[in-house]
């Protein structure tokens, strides 16, 4: 248990950084950059403590919020997939969920390419909104929405190989 | 009384989510009004502290194209200097002339950003150095902004790339003045706008700071005409900018300070 606590701890420092010191200058085509941290998110154990797990994804896009100055974008977006994510995962991993015995590096790997990229386009959805505040602006949103999924879909899915071969 | 515990206890998990979601959407409107007390901000101990660890490598990098930039400058200003009596229209005389109006303070960018709609610099220099919020920031080229939040040793611009930026700016062979805002979609693209339709615009014309507004001294250069119409109303131009300044490549930046601001606004408030 305290293994993994610090574990969690180590993993949500690491991604913070790595995405304001490097993926937050990116800039492909002059505006799509990838947020990757929603990992943290994605990959966090699914039998642990709800609450706590919406707090410390509060404190994720609060302190992604503190480096970018975005006001509260980041954690707004962060809170809201962090509280949707038993029904993301309900429909893509269907039955298996609802045995409650999740575990992510045990899963064919189709199911979480749309794990992924569900959780992705809903936080960005939302991120985008945020950001740019304005209905008039709807189609400059559904642009960025999309360009940086993607980009941020095949990186989480590039991490994901990455690091769950080291696993085994 | 039981009831109301039970549904707590019941939809805790919701009740959470809604009070720190609620809590970010207030952060957000905070961010997009101008100047608004913003209680999360880069200015601090923390995210300041590794932008400037960072730019201490990262500013190796570009040592060539910012010295190319600096030698620029102290080339434009040495044929300045040689020549002060003859120009007496170039852009900086009015305010090193006189040399009590304003006072400059030379700092590095050490967070750039211009990806986003609402676009906030960080800079090395704060409260220690004497900045103080709604002060200029300009760089050999032209204008970048305004500073917001000051901390001990760092402060955030708001960049000209920020909706909620709006900077007073003219052509610079008339007294046509209006202001200067952006739309969020290129960076090296600005829009003027309320430019009286009387106002002989042409393609490649300089846009300059007007000096109207305390913060900048007047003419600081911006940009030229890119291309320009009229709005709906048919009483005023609008002008896309082209930047003299590439946003994307900061390095060394001034900050101005207007001596006489307090004095000024005193007497606009009155």
């Amino acid at each position: 248990m305290n293994n993994s606590l610090t574990g969690h701890i180590i993993r949500f420092f690491t991604l913070v950084f790595a995405q304001v010191l490097i993926f937050n200058h990116v800039n492909f085509l002059g505006y799509i950059n990838p947020y990757i941290y929603i990992l943290f998110i994605a990959f966090f154990p699914v039998k642990n403590n709800r609450a706590l797990f919406i707090f410390s994804s509060f404190l994720l896009g609060l302190s992604i919020d503190m480096f970018l100055d975005t006001g509260g974008i980041h954690a707004a977006a962060s809170v809201l997939i962090a509280y949707i994510r038993p029904v993301i995962l309900k429909s893509s991993f269907g039955t298996i969920y609802e045995y409650q015995s999740v575990r992510f590096n045990a899963i064919s790997f189709g199911v979480i390419i749309t794990y992924i990229t569900l959780l992705v386009i809903a936080h960005h959805l939302v991120l985008f909104l945020l950001e740019i505040f304005s209905i008039s602006k709807i189609l400059l949103i559904l642009q960025k929405t999309l360009f940086s999924s993607i980009f941020t879909i095949l990186l989480s899915i590039i991490i994901y190989i990455i690091f769950s071969r080291n696993n085994k | 009384m039981q009831q109301i515990i039970n549904f707590i206890i019941r939809n805790k998990n919701f009740l959470l989510f809604l009070s720190l979601f609620f809590i970010s959407i207030v952060f957000t409107i905070q961010s997009h009004s101008y100047h608004k007390s913003k209680f999360i901000n880069s200015a601090n101990f923390l995210s300041g502290g590794v932008y400037n660890s960072l730019n201490n490598f990262s500013e190796y990098l570009n040592l060539k194209s910012q010295n190319k930039l600096l030698a620029e400058e102290n080339n434009r200003l040495r044929e300045q200097l040689f020549n002060i009596n003859t120009t007496k229209d170039s852009t900086f005389t009015n305010t090193t002339s006189s040399g009590k109006l304003y006072k400059f303070y030379s700092a590095n960018v050490i967070k750039n950003s211009y990806s986003l709609i609402d676009n906030i610099l960080l800079i090395n220099k704060g409260q220690r150095d004497s900045l103080k919020q709604d002060f200029g920031v300009i760089t050999t080229k032209g204008i970048v902004g305004i500073v917001d939040k000051t901390s001990n040793q760092f402060a955030t611009v708001i960049s000209i790339l920020n909706s909620t930026s709006k900077i007073s700016a003219g052509l610079k062979k008339t007294n046509h003045y209006g202001s200067l805002e952006w739309d969020g979609e290129n960076p090296q693209i600005v829009q003027l706008v309320d430019i009286a339709i009387n106002a002989n615009v042409k393609k490649g014309d300089t846009i300059i700071t007007s000096g109207q507004s305390s913060i900048f001294p007047k003419g600081i250069l911006i940009g030229t005409v890119e291309d320009f119409k009229h709005d709906i109303a048919e009483n005023f131009y609008e002008i896309n900018v082209k930047l003299f300044n590439d946003m994307t490549n900061l390095e060394h930046v001034y900050v101005i300070e207007n001596i006489h601001k307090e004095e000024i606004n005193n007497l606009i408030n009155e």
